[in-house]
């Protein structure tokens, strides 16, 4: 994988930046960032949630203008006044949350994306050019919300790669992405390195970086702390240098009891919109001081489980037991107040409302269970120490109870609505994405948390696509794809290779489809 | 060059500073439109604001028409506002207005010449019920089929005006009156009449019910789950199933309360100061309402100081064309006027303007 | 009742004249809506089209003056909610329905002194010998040039949304303005755009009503007819072609309603008059119930828009 050819070392950089800062209110995203990237090179851009890697490259992608320093592409000064005019510098960018059109088809999407695209016809004639030559097959046709994650992110890279870009920037591509589909992805970016296109590649994976690229940058709090060939370092010293000291991993203590807490009973449910996930028979067994690992790319039917689990849609008769009793026909009070609770991935707008306070959000899932009404009038006083209670607890960073939710940064507002729940003390938790888009430390302190609960003898499912944070935290693990879900097998001891075919079913559906 | 910063949190300083700027801005712009007109703006901001409430030579008459005017609109708004609040635009009071005085009075014609004192609460009664089920039509087809609630409840208004006109020379037409369109006179049967409580006041049972509306809707929106979980819906429709709100049932609430409200509005109407049912006793309240609960920031007490104040514009403005002959359409021009300024300046409770250059295209984070 | 005073000829005639207010309006709400933005106030427009076209009619005795001052003052509305929604960010139904109220206040100011005039007549456009056919000649070759300006536009607009650059990029801001944003396209510019033609379309709608459909000014004139425009763009799952369709039907509705009024039908006056209120209700609720799971709205739509950094 380090292939290095003869001219990489005398190659002058294709991009070269230097001193750009840049600022927002309260936080100084980038801090006189150096960065050179080479033609022909693989270059990671490494660093946490938040250390400035979007920002760095939405500069260079013209989406936002420095406050200071310069760029240069090829020596020319480069200060694009927008995307286009990055496109036309040669640069081509593969967004983390794709930029794509759910109603639109594949080729109007693709369309979009370029500068000048080409009459229809003859569009469509070059994505199935492009995407031979790249093994990447699309239909130009289809609409783009009935595809797979994987086949999203072709979508991106093909409409990137028709701009004839010399330098590819992708931003976390592989977080969506099973490890066969990740592959099929290295492949690409590989022969795109030998025809010599410079990629600059954002991550926070680790082993990731270091199979596929042949420099780093890591960028911590806004400044360049370190460069670094990757094949070279270890994984523990990469982590360092982008978090800034060690990690502790969580204190894990097997706690699984007999009894049982939570059983699925062949739980399927129709897709709720145009673009949903359904749910085939899913059946699974949640003992007290169990944590249970669901894995699976983001799409496939994760949001749709935890909405059967909390209420929000109510499953047939007999499909969600707790305790024994069924509650499959009740609400998310009903559930709650009954020991199942719930923490939903969107924290603002789904687990909490931005503009209200924390105070506010309490009641979201503690009115019932914490008695803070009587008769439906709300006993603000016992609302607002309840809420303090779980700032102090959870050590949420904020002026105090009636700040908006809002006003939170994520990794604080993640640890407070977790905290809600877990200082309901609920029999059941089960939580989707726990730490995404959080800080290191929160992270830590979430996880730990979630442990702690199961140790006390509630039963916790955890559905993330972070294999690290499952494999982690938990006892039993389990893939989620296409709405199916495969069979548990204890955590402890599982292959990557292992998981990677647990994962795979989105990859035999997609073979199935494609001939 | 100015630009904008979004506010970690909505602030609470200019949330209630941002209707009295708007006041003033439309003041500006509206006597900027009166000078267009060839009048005398000072004059005509004078006679609007001031002179109904401290000019000797018409205070007499005006000052209770403040309370008579804003009777109505309060009552209306505080039900709009529930469901402003909640997300469910209910924008067809005017219909449910007009339903309510018609089954009041239609409850109360019924029974004529009764002389009970049962007779005027039920037809309270039957006017709330009127409203409320007028309301019902939107409710139903929004939850069962999810039909637009916008648009159902504002056909209905023509619809609701048709029926009217249908009831002023049909069914509900004075049999005494000649022929005339218009039903019997309501304000002076006496088991009927919604008469004033205190002589040269205006004060009469819709004012005292729009007071209580007020005093209820602050306790439900504050005070009660009912009203975190309507807030919840309206600012995170999403958080609000997460809490286990159904929203079918806040949309039947919602319309429910603000239909049989804006019913009340209508039989108080039409047995107080409107006095009958005729073509065209109904003058829009359901619609100033709209921007009187926007002018209140949907906000209870808001609206009652709202409902003051352009009740106030509606008695000025009528003075302002019998004294300086601005036509009465100004003043319509003028209160759609102001709700243009308030929705302009409410940027400011979100977002902070800051002088100096953009440092970025594009500001905020 | 005399049924046989119904002419279909000048039936069809007047369904194709009566339905042209419509389809302008809807068109242009179609537009707007395709970009993502909810504009509540097409009947303001509409009404400020209507007594801005008359003015300037009657005061230049040019129609064609007329239609350009009614689609002028549509516009100059349209600015406003422009500037509220794009600009300030405020929430979209409110500034609609204010649009609206004040579009009835600011139209009956401005209309004062002309209650009671007669406009210029606009006149017929010569198709020769294509208004000679029997029959099709006077129900569809007869008409002024307004009518077939708006069939002209659907399919301009159809033509525009679906096979133009311009079109795509205007439905994908529509569709997910963060990834239009992010793509490099100027989402609150399309979004202008798209609001002044609405603007536009609802004036020259507004402008129909009362310089040839009435022809007189009268304060509250369209009756309801913008909101009618709105449900139609519902009612056609955001499809130009299908809101010529609904277009024609609303507009069908109304006429048919008229002529029986006329003809002295034995139904009360104001059930009639109900009747293309009921039937909007009826069909909005039939479509909403056939579109059980997600509707063909835009995504974006009714939602604010402001660039993140």
């Amino acid at each position: 994988m380090t292939e290095r050819r003869e001219d990489d070392r005398v190659a002058a950089p294709l991009l070269q930046i230097e001193g750009v800062t840049k600022a927002y209110p309260g936080v100084v995203a980038n801090d006189g960032v150096d960065l050179s990237v080479r033609p022909g090179e693989i270059h990671a851009l490494l660093g946490e949630n938040g250390a400035g890697k979007s920002t760095l490259v939405k500069m260079i992608f013209g989406l936002v203008a420095p406050d200071s320093g310069t760029m240069r592409i090829d020596g020319a000064r480069h200060a694009p006044a927008s995307p286009q005019a990055a496109r036309a510098a040669g640069i081509g960018m593969v967004f983390q949350h794709f930029s794509l059109f759910e109603a639109l088809d594949v080729a109007e999407n693709v369309a979009l994306g370029m500068s000048d695209p080409p009459p229809r016809r003859a569009l469509a004639r070059r994505i199935a050019e492009v995407s031979r030559a790249y093994g990447l097959p699309l239909d130009p046709g289809r609409i783009v919300g009935d595809l797979s994650a994987g086949e999203r992110q072709r979508i991106e890279i093909v409409r990137a790669l028709l701009g004839r870009p010399r330098l590819l920037i992708m931003d976390e591509p592989t977080s969506v992405l099973t490890p066969r589909e990740v592959e099929i992805l290295f492949a690409t970016l590989r022969q795109l390195r030998a025809e010599g296109v410079a990629i600059l590649y954002i991550s926070h994976k680790l082993e990731e970086i270091r199979a596929l690229c042949d420099r780093a940058t890591i960028l911590r709090g806004g400044r360049v702390v370190a460069t670094s060939t990757p094949a070279l370092d270890s994984a523990a010293r990469l982590a360092e240098l982008m978090v800034g000291h060690r990690l502790e991993a969580p204190a894990r203590a097997g706690t699984a009891q007999e009894a049982v807490a939570l059983e699925l009973d062949r739980l399927s449910l129709p897709p709720a919109h145009a673009f949903g996930t359904a749910l085939h028979d899913i059946s699974l067994t949640l003992h007290r001081g169990e944590v249970l690992g669901i894995g699976g790319v983001a799409g496939n039917g994760q949001d749709e489980l935890l909405a059967a689990l909390s209420g929000e849609r109510l499953a047939p008769r007999g499909s969600v037991t707790l305790d024994g009793a069924d509650v499959s026909r009740r609400g998310p009070a009903a559930r709650r107040r009954l020991g199942l609770s719930v923490a939903p991935e969107e924290r603002l707008g789904h687990a909490a409302a931005p503009d209200m306070s924390l105070t506010e959000n309490a009641l979201v899932t503690a009115a019932a269970g914490q008695r803070l009404t009587r008769w439906g009038f709300v006993d603000w006083r016992a609302t607002r120490a309840f809420a303090a209670r779980v700032i102090e607890r959870f050590d949420v960073r904020t002026r105090g109870p009636g700040t908006a939710a809002g006003a939170l940064s994520g990794g604080n507002l993640q640890k407070y609505v977790i905290g809600r729940e877990i200082a309901q003390a609920p029999r059941v938790l089960a939580v989707n994405q726990p730490t995404w888009g959080v800080d290191a430390a929160a992270a830590a302190r979430i996880r730990q948390s979630l442990l702690d609960l199961a140790a006390e003898g509630a039963g916790v499912i955890v559905i993330s696509q972070d294999l690290d944070e499952l494999m982690e935290l938990s006892d039993r693990f389990a893939a989620l794809n296409g709405g199916r879900l495969s069979p548990f097998r204890p955590a402890p001891g599982l292959s990557m290779e292992e998981i990677g075919l647990m994962l795979g079913g989105a990859d035999e559906r997609e073979a199935a489809r494609a001939s | 060059m100015i630009r904008l910063v979004r506010r970690p949190q909505p602030s609470r300083a200019w949330a209630w500073a941002t209707p009295l700027l708007a006041v003033a801005l439309t003041v500006l712009a509206g006597g900027l439109m009166f000078a267009l007109l060839g009048k005398d703006p000072v004059a005509a901001i004078r006679t609007i604001f001031l002179d109904p409430l401290f000019n000797p030579q018409y205070a007499a008459y005006a000052r209770p028409q403040l309370l008579v005017k804003a009777g109505p609109l309060i009552l209306i708004a505080v039900g709009l506002a529930l469901g402003f609040r909640a997300g469910v635009w209910n924008i067809g009071a005017e219909g449910q207005y007009i339903l309510g005085a018609l089954c009041g009075a239609g409850a109360g014609l019924a029974l004529y010449p009764m002389e009970a004192w049962f007779l005027f609460p039920l037809m309270v009664v039957a006017g709330a019920l009127g409203g409320w089920a007028w309301a019902m039509i939107p409710a139903i087809l929004k939850t069962r089929f999810n039909t637009n609630e916008i648009l159902v409840s504002l056909l209905l208004v023509y619809v609701a005006e048709n029926l009217l006109a249908s009831m002023a020379v049909g069914l509900l037409r004075n049999p005494e009156g000649g022929g005339f369109p218009g039903s019997r006179n309501l304000s002076q049967w006496d088991a009927a009449a919604n008469r004033e409580l205190v002589a040269g006041t205006g004060l009469h049972w819709g004012v005292v019910a729009a007071l209580i509306a007020v005093i209820m809707a602050y306790v439900l929106l504050h005070r009660h789950i009912t009203g975190v979980h309507l807030r919840l819906a309206g600012s995170a429709p999403r958080a609000a199933r997460f809490a286990g709100v159904d929203p079918n049932r806040l949309v039947i609430l919602c319309l429910g309360l603000s239909g049989a409200l804006a019913g009340l509005a209508g039989i108080f109407e039409v047995t107080g100061p409107a006095g009958q049912i005729s073509i065209d006793f109904n003058t829009g309240y359901g619609f100033t309402a709209i921007i009187v609960a926007f002018l209140g920031r949907l906000h209870p007490v808001g609206i009652l100081l709202a409902g003051l104040l352009m009740a106030l514009t509606y008695i000025g403005g009528e003075l302002a064309s019998f004294t300086l002959g601005i036509p009465v359409a100004a003043i319509q021009a003028f209160q759609g006027m102001l709700l243009f300024f308030l929705l302009g300046v409410d940027i400011l409770t979100h977002y902070r303007p800051v002088a100096g250059r953009d440092p970025g295209r594009v500001a905020g984070t | 009742m005399d049924l046989s005073a119904i002419s279909p000829a000048l039936l069809v005639a007047a369904l194709m004249a009566g339905a042209t207010p419509l389809l302008f309006a809807a068109l242009g709400e179609l537009v707007v809506e395709r970009a993502g933005v909810l504009n509540l106030g097409v009947e303001g427009m509409m009404i400020l089209g209507a007594i801005c076209g008359f003015a300037a009619a009657v005061g230049t005795g040019s129609p064609a003056a007329g239609f350009a001052a009614a689609a002028l003052g549509g516009a100059a509305l349209a600015l406003v909610f422009a500037v509220l929604t794009q600009g300030l960010l405020s929430n979209q139904v409110a500034t609609g329905l204010a649009l609206t109220l004040f579009g009835l206040g600011l139209s009956a100011l401005v209309g004062q002194g002309y209650v009671g005039i007669k406009p210029p007549s606009t006149p017929r456009l010569d198709l020769g010998p294509l208004s000679d056919l029997p029959f099709l000649g006077r129900a569809i070759f007869s008409h002024d040039a307004i009518v077939y300006l708006g069939l002209a536009a659907t399919l301009a607009v159809w033509a525009v949304l679906n096979r133009t650059r311009f079109g795509l990029s205007l439905r994908a801001v529509g569709e997910n303005h963060d990834a239009a944003h992010a793509l490099g396209l100027k989402v609150v510019a399309i979004r202008v755009g798209a609001i002044l033609f609405g603007g536009a379309m609802a004036g020259i709608g507004g402008g129909y009503l009362s310089l040839v459909r009435v022809p007189q000014w009268t304060e509250g004139m369209t009756a309801g007819a913008g909101w009618i425009a709105l449900a139609i763009v519902v009612f056609a799952s955001w499809r130009a072609g299908r809101v010529l369709m609904g277009a024609y039907l609303f507009g069908g509705v109304s006429v048919l309603q008229l002529n029986l009024q006329a003809a002295g039908a034995a139904v009360p006056v104001e059930i009639l008059s109900m009747s293309p209120y009921l039937a909007t209700i009826l069909v909005l609720a039939v479509m909403s119930a056939r579109r059980k799971r997600g509707t063909a709205a835009p995504a974006s739509l009714g939602r604010s828009f402001r660039a993140p950094g």
